[in-house]
């Protein structure tokens, strides 16, 4: 009993760190959602952010998440499937492998700056697609600066992330069992739909969530892509802590917890379903 | 048949790629009239501006490992070593910087650690970088810490403890000259993590205001034409060679372990 006692002295810093650096400070924006200027308890924050200009932000934010996690998903499942059972040779993995970890961090400003040279107005695609085809993209209604864009942009550290992901779980389905359909008749289609897709299902849904969660707190490539143009969630917020543009600082914190809120049911989706796709890959 | 498949997806996940990259190189070469010069690359060399903040958040980088170091490698020793039945409860808290969004983070920092509050952070620039470095170090957690606990998992941490310490070593001995050395590999590939991270990072530094690499090439892309592809491409440049050294890292010691 005495050794316990003293034991916990070794994990302090730790602590001390993270509840300064972390829990305090999130804690104190929640508490803050929840009270007016006086202090005192109140829901109307939260009431607040029903007002159409917030919904709307939430609303394209969820959308630009939503379509990078289902193209992200698809695309990086797509590629990471090609690598590992589509009967390529064994030199394309590593420099894949590779390219996602630095492609998944290469996120922010930069990135932003990489598709305004590509597929800006002055572009490279933009000017290669208009003096070889006559295609203007522009004149097509194609903005960089907007919910496509911005899409687009996202992809770029979306898709290797899913590689990076998937690429371990896929190399988790054991030959026998696709052998096993085989002798019991199956075609490839319905090995995998009744043997690889529920087996892999958990894995796909978590990392889905993952993908999400990850767009919807980005703000630095949205913030360097479209400065204020398009109002998402996170550059609203920012827009907020700046300058008070809501004129309700209660109003900030609610939108804050609002965004705790949503990447906290994707992350938590993501855990539940990780922990039961490693049943299969033992 | 399932072979054309396979090559289409990856070809097309190559061009999508390699455009934006191809699009930034070129586009960065392009700020002399009628021909390709690196004139993009000399203004933003030349450009104080660029070598302050670009320093500024070297510094930041190489201080928030140090600190991420001495957060982490001691914590990860002693749950394994002490506090076993703590494990999921650490693990938890390290994972936190991946759910809540840095933003939201940065705002309690900001009404926290405001001038009229008890630890009155952002007073002071000096202060400021402190709260920047631990909100650095606090982003740089989830990765530091996993690295850190693979690379223990490969040791004996109880007989290496008792060894030491039936040889007279002390705590700070053991974690400094015995477990420090012995996650080192791990510790590096942490480092190259947080270093990629830091070095670019926008939203904390733009919110307390200080002068790191993030907000100036914001500000640089919002006011000029061709230098902000030609930093992205330097940028780029900085994370794939944190990631080139990180692998490298892993395999040299992939080999040495195989080797012993």
């Amino acid at each position: 009993m005495k050794q316990i006692g003293w034991n916990w002295l070794g994990v302090v810093p730790f602590f001390a760190f993270a509840l300064l650096f972390l829990v305090l400070p999130t804690m104190n924006i929640v508490i803050g959602a929840f009270q007016n200027p006086q202090g005192e308890f109140t829901l109307r924050n939260l009431a607040g952010l029903s007002s159409p200009r917030i919904v709307d932000s939430f609303a394209i934010s969820i959308k630009v998440s939503l379509a990078t996690a289902i193209l992200g998903c698809l695309i990086g499942f797509a590629m990471a499937a090609a690598v590992v059972m589509g009967g390529l040779p064994g030199w394309v993995k590593a420099p894949l492998m590779t390219f996602s970890g630095v492609a998944s961090n290469f996120a922010g400003v930069p990135l932003a700056f990489a598709f305004i040279a590509t597929l800006g107005r002055i572009g490279l695609v933009t000017m290669l697609l208009r003096q070889w085809f006559g295609i203007n993209i522009y004149a097509m209604g194609f903005n960089l600066l907007s919910f496509w864009g911005l899409t687009l942009t996202y992809l770029f550290f979306q898709i290797p992330l899913m590689i990076l992901i998937i690429t371990p779980a896929l190399e988790g389905l054991k030959r026998e069992w696709r052998e096993a359909a085989e002798v019991l008749g199956a075609s490839t289609g319905q090995y995998w739909r009744m043997v690889a897709l529920p087996i892999l299902f958990p894995s796909l849904l978590g990392t889905f969530a993952l993908l999400f969660a990850n767009s919807f707190g980005a703000v630095a490539t949205a913030y360097a892509l479209t400065g204020s143009s398009l109002s998402i969630v996170p550059i609203m917020l920012f827009a907020q802590i700046r300058g008070d543009v809501l004129q309700d600082p209660h109003l900030g914190y609610a939108m804050a917890f609002g965004m705790i809120v949503v990447t906290g049911l994707a992350n938590l989706a993501y855990v539940i379903m990780r922990s039961r796709a490693e049943r299969w890959m033992r | 048949m399932k072979r054309f498949w396979s090559w289409a997806a990856i070809a097309f996940g190559a061009i999508y790629f390699l455009l934006p990259l191809i699009g930034t190189i070129e586009f960065s070469l392009r700020m002399r009239r009628g021909e390709y010069s690196l004139d993009a690359y000399a203004s933003v060399l030349a450009d104080p501006n660029f070598r302050a903040t670009f320093g500024y958040s070297v510094v930041m980088a190489l201080l928030t490992i140090l600190l991420g170091v001495l957060i982490v490698v001691p914590t990860a020793y002693w749950v394994r070593l002490r506090l076993p039945r703590l494990r999921p409860v650490i693990e938890f808290i390290t994972l936190l910087p991946l759910v809540i969004p840095a933003i939201v983070v940065v705002f309690g920092y900001i009404r926290l650690y405001n001038t009229s509050s008890v630890l009155p952070l952002t007073g002071t620039a000096t202060g400021t970088n402190i709260l920047l470095l631990c909100g650095y170090a606090m982003l740089a957690l989830p990765y530091m810490y996993r690295a850190v606990d693979t690379g223990l998992s490969t040791l004996d941490v109880r007989a290496l403890t008792e060894a030491a310490q039936s040889l007279g070593a002390g705590w700070v001995g053991i974690i400094g000259r015995l477990i420090l050395p012995n996650v080192l590999g791990a510790v590096m590939s942490g480092a190259f993590l947080s270093f990629a991270i830091v070095i670019g990072e926008f939203t904390m530094a733009a919110l307390l205001n200080r002068p790191a690499f993030g907000p100036y090439m914001q500000l640089l892309g919002a006011n000029r034409a061709y230098e902000p592809a030609a930093l992205a491409v330097i940028a780029f440049g900085v994370t794939w060679g944190c990631m080139g050294l990180l692998q490298l890292i892993s395999r040299l010691l992939g080999v040495r372990k195989t080797a012993t």
